[in-house]
């Protein structure tokens, strides 16, 4: 039986949330009304390292409309081990939740002001004065590489050893007649998502309900009920609309378990929603990666050896190992690879997950330095990423369940007119005007991740259906994509099915992270719809007064809301006829999907994509404007050919941000943030961003997972960064190892 | 943000006077750098007095020669008017260059005149060293994170720049500010308006406490009308200036009759250099010359930990900004 309506699951169809969002309709996590409603505003340190000796609360207590000042001095002790909950799921931070007056890092929680409104409570906040027992802080990430630890592991659900290393990669590099070692950084960044983090927390009796702007519904469930050691029941978590997260949202922070707590304690619901400035370093930052690395080849260009070795900071009472080295791992065949991960402990917030964290700032240096390695063999840089093209992956020694890498270079090669850059490769060899050109090209990857999902799907008897699935949409076109794949499963037209999520009440879905909504919920939500509609159709068959009596299952078809004989379309009956005949008002059936244990070991499941850019480099100011961007992607199927788009776009739009401009600075002597929000912390405009070019390959898997998607989040900003570096270098000459390419780097090499 | 009364003006000549009587009072114009500066306890008036009803938003020509701009004139609106499109094109250009649509909206040009710098120890008072905001606490600046700040005219008690790019416009175009205290009416040429920070960084210009600026007056000059706003900065669009040049330039067979240079990003002030325009005046308009008034500008120009970059930008826009104004060899 084929019950898969091939219009609809893909189809480029305009997202179901479209036009509620431009019209202001949707309401967010903090624009949520809740009677009754109180507002907490944190108060953050003004220092970064040493302890709080005293809060003087007074005149906030007196200020009008104030309820309750809370400092680490009067803050209820939470239980020993749940107040940090670290552990407790792959993404668990340590959080900062007034249990003790110790200060760690700059705009660190020491307070909370709860008030009847947010102007009171911003005002009393103000009026606190503290007093600081200050420490000499810990700055600076190349200033302390010698204190540098091995965290042991890294990845989040993956774990993978931090270290990699086989056949003596040291030598077999060293040995090498061709080869670049050089050292690439990358910066602390921030991920900014238009909306600002947000919690509303109202308690029922020991009864939590969180409203809360999240990647993942289940992990704040989880985390809360650890928090106050009540069951996963007891805890509902709702979003249904995020306004971005690139991983900020992922992890639990602070102000979501402190609006929970002052809730509890002033028995009124309270709303926390952080300003720009307090989402820098409380929810997470992409570390500062500072990366050896080296490759070496013999004359023909074959990769003989790779050393990569990361350090990057992490706070001084947690552990996040930014794992730039997964790609180098498996990208290219080399079978002397060697790689290490580090930490250096610095007086910021933890770090954590940010687009494609990882392969993001990895194949900075990785494509960077290959770009390096073809200009050293006088190599086009393409020919020397397919005479290392790894057809097996090189750390797990398994076949890729596909590979459609070749085609995406081969086709964005020539969409984007590679030739020119083939007949004019040396730096500087192209130029209009005053404005130096340059082509760069870079390749991406990214894993295909899958968790066990959950979804419900029910057919009612007046021929719509009902497809149930905790999950969230980031913004990405979860409710749209998860619609279709329900749609087309059943046979039904989208105006006949109704998909919802963001509820902790809903089927249980992995956190929005990774890449994995539509490989892990996707397949859930059609395992569900395709067990309902033969649990439809076995009831048909079996129904002496269906025209479908005694069919074989397998030869009856479903589409538009029908089923019918695949010989004989004349012989069947609607959905609504077959329910209503037997008295039955709805079907339903909860579906559990995980990843195949043993397809994931058998292959490596990857998504790739090659990155072509023409940039325009100023011969006197160095500012640089991208002028091109042609990008082919093997993501596996698309569910919506118009949303994977925007994904692809987005991320390399997140990439230009990278690569041109996105910077967190901290002053080097005391830690503080000098550039917390959106006037100094720069991210492109729609001036700095050109037309990009989206080509997808298709590629056939039949390992991978049930819908055959290898996601597409994340992947778009892979490689980007590098793609502009080494197009600035043909361009100008100059190599820029040090991320952001700000005008300044590029004003010594000029004439 | 403290608790402040807000009252509307109604009557231009009662505002001094209102200033004068009551200390810790703020005119409000478009609010976009006030109100932020409120927000963040940089600046904590008791009173706001809303000057935006006011009848000052005219942009007029002068009976006697010149364009007079309202002081609540909006910056879109000084952007586009065909007064100064036609005659002072670098003014219109520097106003495009600034900001965002929205915010140049909502702008006024008396606001834009005396909005604050964006000198990062500044702006968030979790710095405890700032001389502007705590007169005697130190700079920050001096030894942290300075790539945004000054290489001209900065003291050791401040090296803060000047954000707007308008004023680098005025300051070219020997721009006079208009204004009225509870005494009468002055006119300041824009020169005097701005301030270097010296060992009082405080105060950014000489208007004082009870003044409220009515107009900018702009001379009648036909060399204006051959000007050009060149901004470089760390995005395409949105960004404040990391260096910016207003340049004018009248050349008559060959030779330079009239020259104005003006630098924004570089200093506490709009910085006209009347050094690079001696350079220019009665030379030949060539890249020589241009070289020459380029190296006369930055002379004395120090950079600190992180802008040391600026001084060379700095002399290759100006470079890049008379060559396009004497109608360049080549598009810049
Ligand atoms: C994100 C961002 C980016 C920006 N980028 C740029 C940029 O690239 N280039 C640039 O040049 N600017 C930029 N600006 C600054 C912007 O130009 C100023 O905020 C604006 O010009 C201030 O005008 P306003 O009318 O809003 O002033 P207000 O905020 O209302 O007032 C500013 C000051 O002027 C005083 N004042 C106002 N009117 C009068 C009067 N008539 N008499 C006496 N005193 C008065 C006020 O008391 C206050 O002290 C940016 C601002 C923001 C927020």
């Amino acid at each position: 039986m084929d019950s898969r309506n091939p219009d609809i699951i893909g189809a480029p169809l305009d997202r179901t949330d479209g036009r509620l969002k431009v019209t202001g309709g949707v309401r967010y996590a903090s624009e949520i009304n809740v009677p009754n409603l109180v507002y907490g505003v944190i108060v953050n340190s003004t220092i970064s390292a040493g302890s709080v000796a005293g809060m003087d609360t007074k005149a906030a207590e007196g200020s009008p409309g104030v309820l309750v000042v809370f400092t680490p001095f009067n803050m209820p002790k939470l239980p020993k081990q749940s107040s940090m909950g670290a552990g407790a799921t792959p993404a668990a931070k340590k959080l900062a939740l007034l249990q003790e007056p110790d200060v760690n890092y700059f705009l660190q929680p020491i307070g909370v002001v709860v008030a009847d409104t947010l102007e009171r409570a911003t005002h009393a906040a103000s009026l606190i004065k503290v007093t600081y027992d200050e420490k000499k802080p810990l700055t600076d990430l190349v200033a302390h590489l010698h204190e540098a630890f091995s965290p042991g592991q890294i990845g989040g659900s993956d774990k993978k050893p931090a270290d990699s290393s086989e056949n003596a990669p040291t030598a077999a590099l060293h040995s090498a007649p061709r080869r670049v070692e050089q050292i690439y950084q990358t910066p602390i960044e921030n991920h900014n998502p238009l909306e600002p983090h947000a919690t509303i927390a109202s308690w029922d009796g020991d009864r939590l309900t969180v409203f809360d702007a999240t990647q993942g519904i289940f992990t704040t469930r989880q985390r809360l009920a650890g928090l106050f050691g009540l069951h996963d029941e007891n805890v509902r978590v709702i979003c249904h609309y995020v306004g971005g997260g690139f991983g900020s949202k992922g992890p639990v922070w602070a102000h979501t378990m402190l609006a929970a707590m002052c809730a509890k304690e002033v028995k009124r619901p309270v709303k926390i929603a952080l300003t720009r400035a307090q989402m820098f370093n409380n929810t997470g930052s992409r570390a500062h990666t500072h990366q050896s690395f080296g490759v070496g080849a013999d004359d023909s260009g074959k990769i003989t050896g790779i050393v990569h070795d990361v350090t990057n900071n992490t706070s001084t009472f947690d552990e996040f190992p930014e794992q730039a080295t997964v790609a180098t791992r498996m990208l290219y065949a080399c079978d002397s690879i060697q790689t290490t991960q580090r930490l250096v402990r610095l007086n910021l917030g933890t770090p954590s997950y940010m687009r494609a964290p990882g392969e993001a700032p990895g194949t900075f240096a990785l494509e960077c330095a290959m770009d390096e390695l073809a200009r050293e063999l006088k190599m086009d840089p393409v020919e020397l990423r397919l005479k290392n093209y790894a057809e097996t992956d090189p750390e797990k020694k398994v076949p890729f369940s596909s590979k459609g890498l070749r085609e995406c270079y081969q086709r964005a090669a020539e969409k984007f007119g590679w030739d020119k850059y083939k007949a004019s490769p040396d730096p500087r060899s192209i130029r209009d005007g005053k404005w130096l050109v340059g082509y760069g090209m870079a390749t991406a990857t990214y894993p295909t991740n899958r968790s066990q999902s959950s979804a419900s799907a029910c057919i009612n008897a007046d021929g719509t259906a009902l497809v149930l699935a905790g999950t969230q949409d980031l913004g990405t076109g979860t409710w749209t994509v998860m619609a279709q794949v329900s749609a087309g499963t059943l046979g039904l037209p989208m105006n006949k099915v109704r998909f919802e999520l963001g509820d902790s009440v809903l089927p249980k879905t992995p956190v929005s992270g990774g890449s994995q909504t539509a490989a892990s919920t996707g397949s859930a939500v059609q395992a569900a719809c395709g067990a309902v509609l033969q649990k439809l159709i076995a009831m048909a068959v079996a129904d002496a007064s269906s025209p479908l009596h005694n069919a074989d299952p397998k030869d009856v078809t479903a589409a538009n809301g029908r089923l019918s004989l695949a010989g004989d379309p004349s012989k069947g009956e609607s959905y609504a006829a077959i329910l209503t005949r037997a008295g039955v008002p709805r079907l339903e059936v909860k579906s559990e999907s995980a990843p195949d244990k043993e397809e994931k070991k058998k292959f490596s499941m990857h998504a790739f994509g090659a990155q072509f850019c023409e940039v325009r480099v100023h011969e006197d100011s160095g500012e640089i404007r991208i002028a091109r961007w042609v990008g082919a992607f093997d993501i596996g199927k698309r569910l919506n050919e118009k949303t994977a788009n925007s994904q692809i776009k987005g991320g390399v739009v997140f990439g230009i941000g990278m690569a041109l401009m996105e910077k967190t600075v901290a002053d080097d002597r005391d830690a503080r943030l000098v550039n917390p929000n959106l006037a100094e912390y720069h991210i492109p405009v729609n001036a700095d961003v050109p037309e990009i070019d989206v080509i997808f390959v298709d590629t056939e898997d039949a390992h991978i997972n049930p819908l055959g998607v290898k996601g597409v989040g994340e992947i778009g900003i892979v490689g980007v960064p590098a793609a502009i570096a080494n197009a600035v270098y043909h361009a100008t000459g100059v190599r820029v190892r040090e991320l952001p390419l700000t005008p300044d780097k590029l004003l010594v090499g000029a004439a | 943000m403290h608790p402040f009364t807000y009252s509307r003006a109604t009557d231009p000549a009662a505002v001094p006077g209102e200033l004068a009587e009551h200390a810790h009072t703020k005119i409000l114009g478009g609010g976009t750098n006030l109100l932020d500066l409120m927000k963040m306890g940089v600046e904590r008036p008791q009173r706001l007095v809303d000057v935006t009803r006011l009848p000052l938003a005219k942009i007029e020509e002068i009976p006697a020669g010149g364009v007079r701009i309202g002081a609540l004139a909006r910056n879109s609106d000084v952007a586009e008017s065909p007064l100064i499109t036609k005659n002072y094109p670098v003014l219109s250009q520097a106003l495009l260059a600034g900001a965002s649509p929205q915010l140049r909206n909502a702008a006024t040009t008396a606001g834009n005149l005396l909005q604050r710098t964006r000198c990062y120890y500044f702006y968030d008072p979790a710095f405890p060293a700032c001389n502007k905001r705590i007169p005697g606490s130190g700079c920050g600046a001096l030894e942290g994170q300075n790539r945004i700040h000054a290489i001209l005219g900065a003291s050791e008690a401040c090296i803060a720049t000047h954000p707007s790019d308008m004023c680098v416009a005025m300051a070219a175009l020997d721009a006079v500010v208009q204004v009225r205290g509870p005494k009468g009416e002055r006119s300041i040429p824009f020169k005097e308006f701005h301030r270097l920070p010296g060992e009082h960084p405080e105060h950014d210009t000489t208007l004082a406490t009870d003044e409220l600026i009515y107009a900018v007056d702009l001379p009648d000059a036909a060399w204006a009308k051959n000007s050009y706003y060149l901004k470089v900065r760390d995005r395409a669009s949105y960004a404040f200036a990391l260096v910016s040049v207003a340049a004018a330039l009248a050349v008559d067979g060959g030779k330079i009759r009239t020259a104005r240079v003006a630098l924004g990003g570089v200093a506490h002030k709009p910085w006209r250099s009347e050094a690079a325009e001696e350079k220019l005046v009665g030379a030949s308009a060539d890249e020589a010359t241009f070289k020459a008034a380029a190296e006369a500008a930055l002379k004395h120009a120090k950079g600190y930990k992180y802008n040391a970059f600026k001084i060379e930008l700095a002399k290759r826009s100006i470079v890049r900004a008379l060559t396009q104004v004497s109608g360049g060899l080549q598009a810049a």
